[in-house]
Order: C-alpha cells, then sequence, then structure tokens
C-alpha cells in the first residue's frame, strides 16, 4: 500500500465596487446567502475597506470550488468558509457539501492566500490531495 | 418572463456585450458573466418572481443561459 500525493490550485479575481454595489443594492440577504457570520465579523472598517475584505472572501470561495471541482450542484457558498485567525492569517473550513467533495477528492489539506489592491481582490487556493493505491487495487485483501 | 429576465441580466449580469445581443441559449459564462455577477442575478430574479432558489439549484448550468434560466423559474413558480 501507498500514499499518491497531488496538488490542485485554483485563484479568482473579484472586482470589489461589485461587491460594494451588491451590499447596497441587496443588503443583508447578499451577506446572509454568500457569506458566514464569522466571515462578516470579520470584514470591518470602512464601506470601502469591508467590500475590499468581502471580495477577497468571495474570491476564495470561488477559487475553493475551482479545487473541489463539483460536476453536478455547486457548494452553498455558505459552506465554504475563510476563517481568520487572530494573528491575521487565513484558513479554509469546509461542510456540507463542499466538505463531501474535498472527501471524494482525498483533499487532505488547504491553504489559502488573500489579497486586494484598488478595485480588484484575488485569492489563490492550493489543495493537497492524498489517495492510497496498492497491489491489490479494486480487489480483495489477501 | 424573457424580458424581465434579459433586463435583470443587463443590470445585474455585467456583461461586456448587449444582452439584446445575446440568443437565447448562449452561453452567458463564455459571454463574460462572473459568478460573483451571478449571485446578484439570482437575488434580483428572487426579487422580481418572489421565489429562492433552493441550494440544489445553486449551480452554474441554471444560470448558463436565457432559456436555462426560463426553465429554473418556470420550476419555481410553477408556470
Amino acid at each position: 500500500m501507498s500514499t499518491e500525493t497531488a496538488i490542485r490550485v485554483g485563484t479568482d479575481v473579484v472586482a470589489v465596487h461589485q461587491v460594494a454595489e451588491s451590499v447596497e443594492r441587496f443588503g443583508p440577504r447578499y451577506l446572509q446567502r454568500v457569506y458566514t457570520e464569522h466571515e462578516v465579523m470579520s470584514c470591518r472598517g470602512t464601506p470601502a475597506v469591508k467590500a475590499a475584505s468581502l471580495a477577497a472572501r468571495f474570491a476564495a470561495k470561488e477559487a475553493t470550488i475551482k479545487v473541489l471541482r463539483p460536476a453536478g450542484h455547486q457548494p452553498d457558498w455558505r459552506s465554504v468558509e475563510v476563517r481568520r485567525h487572530s494573528e491575521g492569517w487565513c484558513t479554509m473550513a469546509l461542510s456540507g457539501h463542499a466538505a463531501a467533495l474535498a472527501d471524494q477528492a482525498g483533499i487532505a489539506d488547504l491553504a489559502v492566500s488573500l489579497t486586494h489592491d484598488g478595485d480588484m481582490a484575488a485569492a489563490v487556493v492550493v489543495a493537497l490531495c492524498r489517495s492510497e493505491t496498492g497491489p491489490h487495487e479494486g480487489g480483495e485483501d489477501a | 418572463m424573457d424580458e424581465t429576465i434579459r433586463t435583470i441580466l443587463a443590470e445585474h449580469g455585467h456583461l461586456p456585450v448587449e444582452v439584446a445581443k445575446i440568443g437565447d441559449e448562449d452561453d452567458l459564462y463564455q459571454a463574460g458573466m462572473t459568478s460573483h455577477a451571478s449571485v446578484n442575478v439570482m437575488l434580483a430574479l428572487e426579487d422580481e418572481f418572489d421565489v429562492e432558489f433552493p441550494e440544489v439549484m445553486l449551480r452554474k448550468s441554471t444560470f448558463e443561459s436565457v432559456a436555462a434560466i426560463r426553465v429554473a423559474l418556470g420550476e419555481l413558480t410553477g408556470s
């Protein structure tokens, strides 16, 4: 029995002003359908700063979905969460359908990096996938 | 219904082309609609048609064309 590893990478960019428009147009309903309570609480500051932080998180969600490669329906946006730690760095936390897709893909770890500058926010997500293979793959153990 | 869908796409789809030039079956993502824009389109459709898209309909194919959106709304409104 051996373990094979593979790496998947996802990336996405989001226009900050479009997120600001969504917050203004749809208000709490936009926030509640897309972001977790933790994510909304993590995005503080002026409306412009908050929009940039939300945009980076949306980019991270989309980058993660690219890594998960869903064949059917996409995971709920809220099931792909950016967790901000007290020191400032972030990790991804999956639940529900997103977590199931990660399990199916053998994703053992996810790393994320967020950034924003001016009107653009971006995220890169890297996944480490592990799958066990053996000499009797598909058959019974001796 | 199609005219309302097109009005919402023009307002919220952030498409780089005129919605009038997009055919019913044309792929909206290939035409330039982003995932984030599709969220806005979904919320605007919910407001306009008084429906809520369930999680199982949150797939790219639901919003990939005018025709696909019409079919999804038909399922939600029963029309």
